[in-house]
């Protein structure tokens, strides 16, 4: 490179480009995607958990006014089956149609799809379809349905195992023989519901031989590939758009039934056909997070040294594997859990099971706030048990800042890392020290107030795709971009990765705008339709964009940059080692005034009849960018609680947070991100869990039961952040969509125990509802009620 | 999406209003449409006919009588009883538990006379309704009639409430003397209906012993209740955080609580006791001013 | 049977021939074309599909479009006048109080109703106003400092704070 970029917007807070639309209503979101002659899709839902279908009668539903079409599942059999993009060893996959034919599987479950002229005549036509079901047994818990003897949701597996994902490290029966002290846990990580605010809808147009989908997606490219791969169409007749996507979290992150139904329902019917979920169908239908049940075993000195960890977890992966299932307790929970920790020996065993529930896959964190909740859950047990501060047991095992790159006993390489100031600093913003006379303070209030900390690591940007290639991992860990400029100069960048909320025509604006010397104002960024995007996109989850997407959006402007200079120093008569590209102008070095405008060198580039010899006209560039390992952000969370001595209620009367993420392209965007994963994080800890009865019938079934967290429901946020550069990428970026989530779940039920543990409590299961604490108090003695 | 077909008329005037009420074989009367609508996008209402009430101007009314009762029309939203400078000083009961309906939203549409023609177990509004004494008014075919608020609730969604009355006030008798009341709650954290919600009212005598004390609890059973063993307990005590203590221990006597995912029914009769401490101590501290 | 009502409706007065079942946000999304009222739970939860009536913020998914009949109705789209953004909506894109943005025209709408009638509110009385509307994104915390800076704007009728790209 002739001269270093510089970092003008790089680091500051921009304001953001998608905001204008979406303040005014003008934003465009795939349900508001209306179409002439479009017809409208029901799916009729399995009530039942488990049951064969044995028939369906559709005659009554078929008579209903303003129906198009009833078809069931043989009659949709051309959609073709859903994928799974992650294959790990000995895994037992399983076939799953868009609308199943011979049993349903958990409730909701889709038996067959009605067509209509409005929305209200195909959900009263659903309603007519009667379907004779066979009840069967159900099961419904993960370690239930590993049982001999339990019901099989797959039966042509004659079990309901899906895989057993044994990461083993150092000697851990050496570690357990030579401990002095051992704790156990046993750890309950919930079911969550991922609850986008948009629900998801699917709208589809075939025209002149071209499908287009609207669809609410993280991974447009992969749903059109499976489109176009399943509905028999070539690829490029295939237009998949995210327009705006209002959140995804992870539950988008698939290729789903309804997306393959529209598709194929316009291609046969030859109108446009549009389905929107509603929220209590979404409950049953988009997929759930976490529920894992694991058996932790820690083994330390009495000093604090951790010698070993041990655990056993069995993950409820519901009834069908989704896209990415396979991959998200396994490959992104079992290599974190040791956290950030020096951990000399590690065995973790992993089992997957299939049980009558809905399919479970990546929810915010996906699989690393699991990690982190049992090696942070651990190390406050290991504190309580020897008597010292858990924030010194941190300090003790602490991978130190010299070690980095540093290779974990799960063999993993950490890029780059410095805990202890992330600890400290958070301590302090926590008034750590003061703690105790609040503790005493609620007491005298008949309350009980705790403390809790989680130091965490993550993973970012899946990477490189030979090594998710080996992890089992079906697609690249590559990102897309193009950055076209125009002849007049304007600029267009495109990206593979698909936002929905996490800013990035913005942050990539950033980071075109100072490798090309304009302003983020001069830039447009277009994501999410696959006919304009620079080829294939990956998409955005897993906290992967900045660190995969924004690389190739830096790489594809500095080849820009580079052809800038090459065409200004031509036409400047200077030397490409001179130019500097600053202020929308190519200029020499200490002669401001010898400068051509950027419009100036884009037209000389397209007028091409005064370039460098041999240079080709135009002005763009294209970048596909595989990143050489993954990146791993990490930092403190420290919450604060206050329970109602009398009614259990929890309070979470402070937060605060040091996070560590490398280089911060819009710090105002990364706190952002961190307000919304810490609130989800609570969330879990305190609210939220999706609650099965023994049938498989979903109890927490509507917004009326699972609670959202509100704005009541959290406090405000203290947040201060340390650099650590990765060495991963040429900016030093890792990821931050997720770390919220990921510190703070621990971070908050640390607190609660710590608040219990003056009553000998050791451990409580999430979400700490007032009455399961209540009981815990009760059971333990209660001393501080009146 | 409301999928079953009905019609729909707003009269002007009350006996329109029932007579229409007469006149289809399902019909509902909607005010607010908050506890109404939410059940017919589920399905769970389906209505032929909904009579709305909304020209009915006169029955937004709130105002004090000549006597000091106060009126509250049926149509009165809980956003406007919550903020209603009147019932603020004499029925704080009554405005704490109007700003505890809901969030701010449902509050702005919802009435009172919705809240208590639905009689939704968890609503708030009944427990300062029954701890007021508070009479409903309700208009049917056959003429006016008030109901006391303690033989009004009969179950869950249950009422005496004929079914062409309609509620077209709540009468909160006057408040005399050294009175104080308050409604607490220990809400649902996701629907924000009351798990348990305990209105009080306290009256002292001029030596500050407790002269009359009522209790109107909410969400704890399938119908609200007046906790009549604490009342006798707490009344002709000094009201002294003993006494009422004591007292509130009695609120959930002889009652069959709910249980639920939020709240088992042993944890809901604990939570009554504690609720009915928390008002009771309000109220007696409004009291001794 | 399609019943005649007249509505305003972000300042244009129409009339237009609506099914009893139809809720006000079908009439505003599916009707109207005004798509930025959006609808996120089928149970009166999530407040994204709040707009005014008469005034008053109200989940359009919870009242019937035959009940707006001679109401006046502002949705998002009516919120800016003569193509100056509301405070409010100024105040959210300089406080970042929106990311998705799905949620955000039903909490500019409750924070509009809420400022006319407390136009000095603290913190902790704005986190009771948005209680009603559910947001997943942002963890409250930007959006209670957009309504506090609103607030400021429409008391002081000052300017956001932050101008365009500004380092830090």
């Amino acid at each position: 490179m002739t001269a270093a970029t510089t970092t003008t917007y790089i680091g500051a807070r921009v304001p953001r480009k998608e905001d204008p639309r979406l303040i005014t209503g003008d934003g465009l979101f795939t349900d508001d995607v209306t179409l002439p002659g479009m017809v409208y899709v029901s799916l009729v839902r399995s009530p039942h958990a488990h049951a064969r279908i044995r028939r369906i009668d559709t005659t009554a539903a078929t008579e209903e006014p303003g129906v198009v079409a009833v078809l069931t599942g043989k009659e949709l059999e051309a959609t073709g089956a859903l994928p799974v993009f992650i294959t790990v060893p000995s895994m037992n996959g399983s076939k799953h149609m868009p609308i199943t034919t011979d049993k349903a599987r958990y409730a909701g479950d889709a038996v067959a799809a009605v067509v209509a002229e409005s929305r209200d005549a195909a959900k009263r036509a659903a309603d007519a379809v009667t379907v004779d079901y066979e009840p069967l047994p159900v099961v419904v818990d993960a370690t239930k349905a590993l049982e001999p003897g339990a019901p099989i949701v797959h039966e042509e597996m004659k079990s309901n195992l899906v895989f057993t994902y044994p990461v083993k490290g150092g000697d851990v029966d050496k570690a357990f023989r030579d401990a002095d002290v051992k704790v156990k846990l046993r750890l309950v990580n919930q079911r969550l519901i991922p609850n986008a605010m948009e629900p998801r809808a699917a709208v589809a147009k075939f025209e002149a031989g071209e499908l287009t989908l609207w669809s609410t997606t993280q991974i447009p490219h992969f749903v059109q590939l499976i489109v176009a791969l399943n509905l028999g169409l070539s690829q490029n007749k295939v237009r998949v758009i995210a327009p705006e996507v209002g959140g995804g979290f992870g539950s988008k992150l698939q290729v789903y039934a309804e997306e393959l139904i529209v598709g194929h329902l316009a291609k046969t019917l030859g109108r446009p056909v549009k389905w929107t979920e509603e929220r209590r169908e979404g409950y049953l239908a988009t997929i759930h997070g976490r529920d894992h049940v694991s058996d932790v075993e820690l083994a330390a000195k009495r000093d604090g040294t951790i010698l070993g960890l041990r655990v056993r977890t069995v993950a409820n992966m519901g009834a069908y594997l989704q896209a990415f299932a396979p991959g998200i307790p396994t490959i992104l929970h079992v290599f974190v859990v040791p956290g950030a920790y020096r951990i000399p020996a590690f065995d973790y065993e992993m089992r997957g099971a299939y049980t009558n529930t809905t399919p479970v896959d990546a929810y915010r964190g996906a699989g690393r706030p699991e990690s982190a909740y049992v090696i942070e859950r651990a190390i406050d047990r290991l504190a309580d048990e020897i008597g010292m501060d858990p924030a010194e047991v941190r300090r003790r095992n602490f991978i130190p800042a010299d070690a980095f790159p540093f290779n974990t006993i799960s063999g993993l390489t950490y890029d780059s890392g410095d805990y202890a100031p992330a600890l400290e600093r958070a301590l302090a913003m926590a008034d750590y020290k003061g703690f105790e006379k609040r503790r005493a303070e609620a007491k005298a209030r008949g309350n009980y107030r705790g403390i809790g900390i989680s130091s965490y690591v993550e993973i970012c940007g899946l990477a490189p795709s030979k090594a998710n290639s080996a992890l089992g991992v079906g697609w690249g860990g590559y990102e897309s971009a193009r950055i076209r400029v125009h002849p007049t100069g304007a600029v267009q960048v495109f990206t593979g990765t698909s936002p929905h909320g996490q800013s990035h025509e913005t942050s990539w604006a950033q980071i075109a705008a100072d490798a090309l010397g304009i302003t983020p104002n001069d830039i447009e960024v277009r994501h999410g339709d696959t006919f304009e995007s620079p080829g294939m996109g990956v998409g955005t989850f897993g906290s992967r964009s900045l660190a995969v997407g924004g690389i190739e959006v830096h790489k594809a402007a500095e080849k820009v940059r580079e052809k800038v200079i090459q065409i200004g120093a031509h036409l400047l008569e200077a030397s490409p080692d001179d130019m500097v590209v600053e202020g929308g102008k190519v200029f020499v070095k200490g002669v401001p005034d010898k400068a051509k405008n950027f419009g100036d060198i884009s037209m000389a580039a397209y007028l091409a009849n005064n370039l460098p010899e041999g240079m080709e006209p135009g002005l763009e560039a294209t970048v596909y960018y595989d990143p050489p390992n993954f990146t791993f952000p990490f930092g403190t969370h420290i919450a604060e609680v206050e329970i109602d001595g009398e009614t259990g209620a929890v309070e979470l009367v402070n937060y605060s947070a040091c996070d560590d993420c490398g280089r911060q392209i819009n710090p105002m965007i990364v706190e952002g991100q961190l307000h919304g994963g810490i609130t989800q994080g609570i969330g879990q800890a305190l609210y939220e869990a999706a609650i099965y009865d023994d049938n498989g019938q979903l109890l927490s079934g509507s917004m009326m039961e699972y609670h959202v967290p509100t704005a009541e429901n959290v406090p405000a946020f203290k947040l201060d952040h340390t650099m650590t550069l990765t060495t991963t990428n040429p900016l030093g970026v890792k990821g931050i969509g997720e770390a919220g989530t990921i510190g703070s779940t621990p971070a908050v039920a640390n607190a609660v125990i710590d608040a219990l543990s003056p009553l000998g409590i050791k451990h409580l299961d999430m979400p700490f509802t007032p009455e399961k604490v209540w009981r815990a108090i009760e059971t333990a003695g209660g001393e501080g009620r009146r | 999406m409301i999928t079953h077909p009905f019609t729909y008329r707003a009269p002007s005037t009350i006996e329109e209003a029932v007579a229409a009420l007469g006149r289809s074989r399902d019909a509902k009367v909607i005010a607010g449409g908050h506890s109404l609508l939410p059940l017919m996008k589920l399905g769970l209402a389906q209505p032929d006919a909904l009579v709305d009430l909304r020209r009915i101007a006169s029955l937004r009314d709130i105002r004090a009588e000549a006597d000091g009762t106060i009126v509250v029309g049926a149509l009165a939203t809980h956003r406007s009883i919550a903020e209603d400078r009147t019932i603020v000083s004499k029925l704080a009961a009554l405005a704490e538990a109007a700003a505890a309906v809901g969030d701010p939203l449902v509050r702005a549409r919802g009435t009172i006379g919705g809240s208590l023609a639905h009689a939704d177990p968890a609503a708030d509004e009944p427990a300062p309704v029954l701890a007021f004494d508070a009479l409903i008014r309700a208009i049917g075919s056959k003429g006016k009639r008030d109901i006391r608020a303690g033989e009004y609730f009969k179950a869950a969604f249950e009422t005496a409430l004929a079914p062409d009355e309609i509620v077209a006030e709540i009468r909160f008798p006057a408040q005399t003397g050294r009175t104080g009341s308050a409604y607490v709650k220990f809400a649902h954290p996701a629907s924000r209906f009351a798990v348990v919600g305990v209105a009080a009212t306290v009256t002292l005598k001029g030596d500050g012993t407790v002269e009359r004390a009522a209790i109107g609890v909410t969400g704890a059973a399938d119908a609200p209740f007046r906790a009549a063993q604490a009342e006798k307990a707490i009344t002709g005590t000094k009201g002294d955080a003993k006494a009422i203590a004591a007292a509130a221990a009695k609120a959930a006597e002889g009652i069959t609580t709910l249980s639920d995912l939020v709240a088992s029914s042993d944890y809901r009769r604990h939570l009554v006791t504690v609720y009915a401490r928390r008002a009771l101590e309000r109220a007696t501290q409004r009291a001794q001013g | 049977m399609g019943q005649a009502i007249t509505v305003t409706i972000n300042g244009a007065k129409q009339t237009k021939d609506v099914e009893p079942t139809q809720l006000l946000v079908e009439l505003l999304r599916d009707t109207l074309g005004l798509t930025g009222t959006h609808v996120g739970c089928d149970t009166s939860q999530c407040g994204a599909c709040t707009v005014l009536v008469d005034g008053r913020a109200t989940k359009s998914c919870t009242i019937l479009a035959v009940q707006t009949d001679g109401a006046e109705v502002v949705t998002v789209e009516g919120l800016a006048k003569n193509g100056e953004l509301h405070p409010v909506q100024r105040a959210f894109a300089s406080e970042h109080a929106l990311q998705c943005g799905f949620c955000t025209p039903g909490l500019l709408i409750t924070a509009v109703d809420f400022l006319a009638r407390n136009p000095t509110p603290t913190d902790s009385e704005i986190r009771h106003a948005i209680e009603g509307n559910l947001c997943r994104c942002t963890g409250y915390h930007n959006i209670v400092n957009a309504v506090r800076s609103a607030a400021e704007m429409m008391t002081t009728t000052a300017q956001p704070k932050v101008a365009a790209g500004v380092k830090r």
